[in-house]
């Protein structure tokens, strides 16, 4: 094998890039087996993990955005409606928006009737999901505690946690001592703020490796027919008559039978295109993580005190986050005004962290709705469909957006897990307002 | 990011509070249907790009203001009124 | 047999003051000058550590922040820092370093055998297995993969040091001090303007402290005596400026903690500078990056520009023989630096036409050269025991270090954190900024001028650009010195080298990545630079990819076919290098995380045993000892104290506001439901405020004090909201009203004297005073002069009982409290606390925080008929929507429990009696309180249909302890339902 030292050139030309032989025996299923016979054959390639064909000029179905919801979507399409002939049509790189930018958190404890199904069915779809994708997605149910800081939090909280009970969601209900036990680095000493009087904790929530989301449903797509078009803008919507028949795109026309818009940060002004105007505002939501260090946060802990959220990735960095900026921008670019305050949340709520160090802060732009609730829903326009406005619980949302955004698509009728994500929902009184913070329209 | 106060100067953004797009229009008081304040209150341009917005001092000197800002870039322009 | 010695003279050491620190237990002498790296090295440590996931044997690469191996934990107990660089670590006497990621040790590390099995752990392996036998299988897996990643291991004790932060202004902010920043400072220094020279390393002169040239040394001390002498110009060692954000912010953090700074003394051990400055100049330099070849990762296989550090800066050399694998001129100033401190050189040239006067020079020292050559492989297994090389000249040569020279990355991290993508540079072979903001300038090797006398020039244009941008046009340049030449660069790139040898070729030495996880990943697709970097883990370790990104992402254009400026580049992020958390957080930590906002009775309530509750940032009184000692009894007993005599709480927390001019009357009836227009002067009126989504917003009372001012309080939670709220209406919006509003939550205190008793009790106070029935009636308000001071007087109740609100200057709140107390004791008036107070509003019925959470209408909460039929106010269009006006929602409803055994909690959810539990239910419990009128816990909640049900029996479910409890839906209004007391 190889040239003799000799026979070494160190300079010149591009050397020709590596041989994919397609005739090669490759490992389509993904095993311990498969790592083994590559580990052995150093020479036997891996399958590309989906495929990047040229677009046709027509789909039956055109999914805009190759984020998490948008590959998902085209999953589903496939799998459950049986419907192959379609385009997840991305400006990008796919997982290039929110689905990779998120502090990757998974639960399903919320207490509005239009939300609990909803987010159990995700998390039951989150524990199946490395099966079904034949692809590991860390899904880590390490548990989420939420800490309360006072008595009426506490009350707030056991609201939430009964609803989850009667609804057959695990959570438990538990007391400072209860909590220290679990976390002793946390700041019991007298100089805590807010001193912790309890939390309330859902052990089936967790973590999971957010890109391998995006990867993972992009490559079960593909495998079941799914074009994935990289690096192609929709630039318009062809609409007659009030019905879609297509989209424009950078790279020419592409007609479908049916549009679906996924494209979380950016709904707005692709919806624009499309004529429509939305109770949207794009907002900067920053995420940190520090160095990776050994184990230490074994759970995901949330803060009652301020928005504030942590856990510890597998590769053993701190991820958190806290709210968003405060004001509409589409930079991707945070304010450190902010990044102050979440620094400050960190090493309050656990003062080891103060000796840590942040490795990288970023920011994703998300879909602000006046109620915090997101958007699945049929539009005005016949045929185009609208996915949005998911706030800060998109990426948890991933798994059911897709199952009953492919449903609304499929059947031209919204799924029954999502009604209550209607568009119309302002106009009509139904404000879906999990948290119980108001309409923040004038006061952000 | 600092954002200029008409009465105080320019300030870093953390004194501010932000009062969303001022370029609706609020239906007078005590007129308007259900639909025109729906629309006024929920729906919104979302521009990247030029925005008009309110924002209020409201760790200084409390005053409301409209500015021009650039949504794609976060560049700061004039305070409109 | 050593690899690297100390020479016996030279170098930036202080040899007469020598250090002693400690490493893995063992001592490590060395000079004050030294880092923790260079004393490794000078005490031939060579394999200080183990790689993340092969755990092979790895040495230091770099002299600077890029080094990506040499990561140790220093300090100990609560002190203990993981994951530092040995290169950014100052040397200090006590100073203890432990090596991470090896057991027992770095020599003899038994997790060794992962790289037996390195060949399972390519790129993305995980994502291809751990996911049987069973769907949860991963949970399985997961400890063991996660005891085996992460670095160091942190303490979780709680930091003992002290972080300061600052905010500061200038005109000319210089990032960097080598020989462009130091050009660039006092060229704006001598302009006059104000002036800040940040350098992340423990000297000025970046590039010049590893040199040897005596001329240029003379030229950086006479910069930087110049630079200090100037009071206009601040400058900052050990201060890296971490990031930019908008608005020309920039962060800086100095790090004193080689000053062992003492916390109980107020030293910080790190100082972050929000520094606003009007112009930049970036100096930031370049950093050397490796080559890509088999074995690249051997301990003693260096960046050349390090080796050449090492040496002239901290007098430590290879022993014998150094080769160096170059693609460029820049490496033989380190071939030429090492020859001339003793050491034998061979150089290996990936270019087959080298310039005659390299070779003339080199020749002259004794260097050999292979043109057309480069490193085929590295044998050794703990450090260099020889290299093969490959091409024009196929030596074997025995040596005991390797410096690699792959080129320049000039380091455009800071200029890209603004959103200006940089830009593909042939010349540069490397990524150079894409363009600057209007009062961002560029000077030296970040703008790929990596000659002396160019950098200089450079940087004196920059400085004095920026000096003129910020108003200072006249300067006078600095000059290079006389003899300094530029160096010739000259670079054939040359990504990586050819694979035939069987080692493994390292792109990411702290990743673990080689070039063949790179051709794995794109075998699979992960194509995109991003793909790269998330699939492999590239660049994505603590030295975020300084030495790795180029070479990874040219090696992946060349797979693809495309050039490197269609391939692109990565976002580089803030912050520039790790960030203490501590410093970013400063002091506003633990009790000062926010600020505590205390009555101005505070001092009274703690002298006389109060015991306090947080709402919100208040700190207000719970309950008192004179009534016990646990929450639990002593609320009941305040709450007798007010249902059978009187008792006096502390209401300061409202929000107070004052609403003065012509308009106010109008501007009151549009912001409430109901109506204000008419409020006579005297009277006060319980009032409701809607969002404009017809929501409620908030309730409160306000009272007319005369024609034109008024006299607002609101709930403790939503007073800031409320004023906002009414300052936008006016200034925004209904500017034709002519209104002012000041908040006086702060200046004035509110004190409820409640029971019975309480007009007997005040009478006492404040004999002149008639507060007859008929005076001061139900609901009226009246100022009075009590000892030459104003209070205000309002008759209204929040406990159902005869009661008054006092209102007073702040200043004056606890004499006229303690006043009140004193001469009122003869009807038993004591104090009573929030809880005694939340749980008489309950009795009464009154709602409060947890049911005005915003999801309710008016009809909700039974207010309905508040609102005025025909007057307008806000909210009042969208309050009609559809599903607001359905009549079974979730209604305002008092509930009483029948089972005298059990409990009632908050958060229990309510059933009717036959229904199944489960799902959702018909609504919830709001508050709870134990009634010592009814002598049974009663509560309020929101019920499917409100009162319609009065009388029904359901059930009320607390899953979270298995309880269920019977209640009946009874009124709100527990007491008093026909307000007699009230008016009594």
């Amino acid at each position: 094998m190889g040239r003799t030292p000799q026979e070494v050139r160190f300079s010149g030309p591009c050397r020709a890039a590596p041989k994919s032989d397609t005739n090669a025996p490759v490992s389509k299923h993904y095993s311990a087996l498969a790592l083994a016979r590559h580990a052995l054959d150093p020479d036997m390639p891996w399958p590309k993990a989906w495929e990047s064909p040229e677009p046709k000029s027509s789909y039956d179905v055109v999914i805009v955005g190759g984020g998490g919801h948008g590959l998902a979507t085209a999953y589903y399409l496939a799998k459950n409606h049986g419907i192959t002939n379609v385009a997840v049509i991305e400006k990008s790189y796919i997982g290039s928006g929110n689905v990779g930018r998120n502090t990757t958190l998974i639960r399903s404890n919320y207490m509005i009737g239009g939300n609990t199904a909803f987010f159990e069915h995700s998390l039951k779809l989150w524990e199946g999901l490395s099966h079904d994708l034949n692809f590991n997605c860390m899904v880590s149910q390490r548990g989420q505690i939420v800490l309360a800081v006072n008595p009426v939090q506490m009350d707030v909280f056991a609201r939430r946690g009964n609803i989850m009970r009667l609804n057959g969601i695990d959570a438990e209900l538990l007391d400072a001592g209860e909590v220290r036990k679990l976390l002793p680095y946390l700041d019991w000493s007298k100089d805590a703020r807010w001193p912790i009087c309890g939390a309330i904790m859902q052990p089936r929530a967790g973590t999971v490796r957010h890109d391998a989301v995006a990867w993972g449903y992009a490559r079960a797509a593909s495998a079941l027919g799914v074009h994935i078009i990289e690096n192609c803008e929709v630039t318009g919507f062809v609409i007659n008559d009030g019905k879609v028949s297509g989209v424009e795109t950078s790279r020419g026309r592409i007609n479908a039978g049916k549009v679906g818009i996924a494209v979380a940060g950016h709904t707005s002004h692709v919806a624009k295109m499309a004529g429509l105007k939305l109770p949207v505002e794009s907002h900067i939501l920053q995420a940190f993580v520090t160095e990776p260090i050994k184990p230490i946060v074994d759970n995901v802990i949330s803060w009652g005190a301020e928005l504030f959220y942590l856990s510890q990735s597998d590769k053993g960095g701190l991820v958190f986050g806290g709210h968003i900026d405060g004001f509409n921008t589409y930079t991707q670019r945070g304010q450190f005004n902010r990044i102050q305050t979440v620094a400050e949340c960190a090493v309050s709520l656990m003062p080891f962290i103060s000796r840590l160090r942040m490795l990288r802060h970023w920011g994703g732009i998300q879909d602000m709705t006046p109620d915090g609730s997101p958007f699945i829903s049929r539009t005005p326009v016949r045929n185009l469909y609208l996915n949005g406005g998911w706030c800060y619980q998109g990426f948890k949302a991933t798994p059911a957006s897709g199952w009953t955004y492919s449903h609304t698509i499929a059947h031209d009728q919204e799924h029954e897990l999502v009604r209550d994500f209607a568009l119309d929902r302002f106009e009509k009184g139904r404000e879906l307002d999990e948290f119980g913070l108001g309409n923040w329209t004038y006061k952000q | 990011m600092m954002l200029p106060c008409p009465h105080c100067g320019d300030r870093d953004v953390s004194e501010f509070r932000y009062g969303g797009d001022a370029s609706k229009q609020r239906p007078q008081h005590g007129t308007g249907d259900l639909q025109t304040w729906h629309d006024y209150f929920f729906l919104f341009e979302n521009p990247k790009g030029p925005h008009t917005e309110y924002w209020q001092h409201v760790l200084g000197c409390r005053r409301w203001f409209k500015l021009a800002r650039n949504t794609a870039t976060n560049e700061i322009g004039e305070v409109v009124s | 047999m050593s690899a690297f010695r100390r020479l016996p003279q030279g170098g930036r050491i202080d040899r007469a003051k020598p250090v002693s620190a400690r490493f893995d237990g063992k001592g490590l002498p060395g000079f004050t000058g030294d880092t923790l790296a260079s004393a490794l090295l000078a005490n031939d440590k060579l394999l200080i550590g183990r790689s993340f996931k092969y755990h092979r044997p790895r040495g230091l690469v770099a002299a600077g922040i890029e080094e990506p191996n040499a990561l140790f934990t220093i300090g100990e107990g609560a002190r203990t820092e993981p994951n530092v660089a040995a290169t950014m670590a100052e040397l200090t006497d006590g100073l203890v370093a432990k090596s991470q990621n090896a057991w027992p040790s770095p020599d003899f590390d038994l997790m060794a055998v992962n790289s037996l099995l390195s060949p399972l752990f390519q790129s993305g392996f995980y994502y291809k297995t751990f996911m049987g036998p069973s769907k949860g299988s991963w949970m399985f897996y997961e400890p063991f993969i996660r005891k085996a990643a992460g670095l160091g291991k942190a303490t979780d004790l709680p930091d003992p040091d002290r972080y300061d932060m600052r905010f500061a202004f200038c005109d000319v902010l210089v990032i960097g001090s080598g020989p462009a920043g130091l050009a660039a400072a006092l060229t704006a220094g001598r302009s006059g303007a104000r002036v800040v020279l940040a350098e992340q390393d423990s000297d000025f002169g970046g590039s010049l402290l590893s040199g040897n040239d005596a001329e240029q040394e003379a030229w950086r001390v006479v910069c930087v005596d110049e630079l200090n002498s100037l009071s206009n110009v601040e400058v900052f060692t050990r201060t890296t400026v971490q990031g930019l954000y908008d608005g020309n912010l920039a962060v800086l953090v100095e790090n004193r903690s080689r000053l062992h700074p003492d916390a109980s003394k107020g030293q910080p051990r790190m100082v972050l500078t929000q520094l606003r400055a009007r112009t930049i100049v970036m100096a930031t330099g370049a950093i050397e990056r490796p080559l890509v070849f088999s074995n690249n990762d051997r301990p003693g296989v260096m960046l050349a520009s390090a080796l050449r550090s090492y040496a002239n800066r901290f007098a430590v050399v290879p022993d014998k023989r150094a080769v160096i694998v170059t693609n460029n001129d820049t490496a033989y100033q380190s071939a030429l630096d090492l020859a001339a401190a003793g050491v034998a050189v061979t150089v290996a040239d990936h270019r087959t036409n080298v310039s005659a006067d390299i070779l003339a020079r080199a020749g002259a020292k004794g260097i050999a050269i292979f043109p057309g050559s480069g490193i085929f492989d590295v044998e050794g297994s703990k450090g260099v025991k020889r290299v093969k090389l490959g091409g024009a000249h196929a030596v074997t040569i025995e040596c005991d270090a390797v410096g690699m020279a792959g080129g320049w990355s000039p380091a455009v991290h800071l200029s890209s954190h603004g959103g200006i993508k940089p830009k593909y540079d042939e010349a540069v072979a490397g990524f150079v900024p894409g363009g600057f903001p209007v009062s961002h300038f560029g000077a030296g090797a970040i703008m790929g001028a990596f000659g002396l006398s160019a950098a200089i020039a450079e940087g004196a244009n920059a400085g004095a650009s920026a000096a003129a941008f910020a108003g200072f046009g006249k300067t006078r340049p600095v000059y290079a010195p006389e003899h300094a030449t530029d160096r010739t660069y000259a670079i054939l790139p040359s990504w990586s080298s050819p694979q035939d040898a069987k080692g493994k070729a390292f792109v990411d030495f702290q990743s673990d990545v080689t070039i063949k996880d790179v051709k794995i990943a794109h075998q699979e697709g992960y194509r995109s630079v991003e793909h790269l970097k998330r699939y492999t883990t590239l660049g994505m370790g603590t030295d975020q990819g300084k030495t790795s990104n180029i070479n990874a992402l040219a090696l992946m254009a060349e797979y693809r076919g495309i050039t490197i400026p269609e391939a692109g580049t990565t976002t580089f992020r803030p912050p520039y290098a790790p960030l203490t958390m501590g410093a970013i957080a400063g002091r506003t930590v633990g009790a000062h995380f926010r600020p505590v906002r205390r009555s101005p009775l505070n001092d009274w309530h703690v002298k006389n045993g109060a015991t306090f509750i947080d709402a919100g940032l208040w700190k207000r009184a719970w309950y008192y000892a004179w009534a016990g000692h646990s929450p639990e009894t002593a609320y009941v007993k305040e709450m007798e104290l007010v249902r059978n005599g009187v008792g006096m709480a502390d209401v300061s927390t409202l929000g107070k506001i004052d609403i003065q001019g012509p308009d106010s009357a109008e501007f009151l009836n549009r912001v409430y439901v109901n109506g204000f227009a008419k409020l006579p002067v005297g009277k006060v009126r319980y009032g409701v405020m809607l969002n404009d989504d017809g929501l409620v917003l908030d309730d409160g009372t306000t009272a007319r004090i005369s024609e034109n001012q008024f006299y607002m309080t609101t709930t403790t939670a939503q007073a800031g909201e409320v004023m906002s709220w009414l300052e936008y209406l006016l200034q925004c919006h209904w500017t034709d009203l002519n209104v002012q509003v000041a908040s006086l939550t702060d200046e004035w205190a509110g004190m409820a004297v409640s029971g019975p008793k309480a007009r007997e009790a005040l009478q006492l106070a404040f004999p002149d005073a008639d507060l007859s029935d008929a005076a001061l009636p139900y609901m009226g308000c009246r100022d009075i002069s009590f000892d030459g001071v104003t209070l205000r007087l309002l008759r209204m109740s929040f406990s159902g009982e005869l009661a008054y609100e006092v209102h007073v200057a702040a200043d004056h709140a606890i004499s006229l409290w303690e006043h009140i107390l004193k001469a009122a004791a003869p009807t038993g008036i004591k104090p009573y606390g929030l809880e005694a107070l939340a749980s008489l509003r309950i009795e009464k019925g009154h709602v409060a925080g947890l049911e005005l959470d915003h999801r309710n209408t008016l009809d909700d909460l039974g207010l309905g008929k508040m609102a005025g039929k025909d007057k307008d106010y806000v909210g009042k269009a969208l309050r009609f929507r559809e599903d607001c006006q359905r009549p079974e929602r979730w209604s305002l409803v008092g509930l009483e429990l029948m089972e005298p055994d059990k409990k009632l909690r908050g958060g229990a959810i309510l059933f009717a009696a036959t229904d199944e539990i489960k799902g959702h239910g018909r609504g919830y419990i709001t508050s709870v309180t134990w009634s010592t009128e009814l002598n049974k816990f009663i509560a309020l909640g929101l019920f499917d249909g409100g009162l319609k049900h009065e009388g029904d029996e359901i059930i009320a479910a607390f899953p979270l302890k298995n309880e269920q409890a019977r209640l009946k839906i009874v009124s709100p209004h527990f007491i008093d339902k026909e307000g007699a007391r009230l008016h009594a």
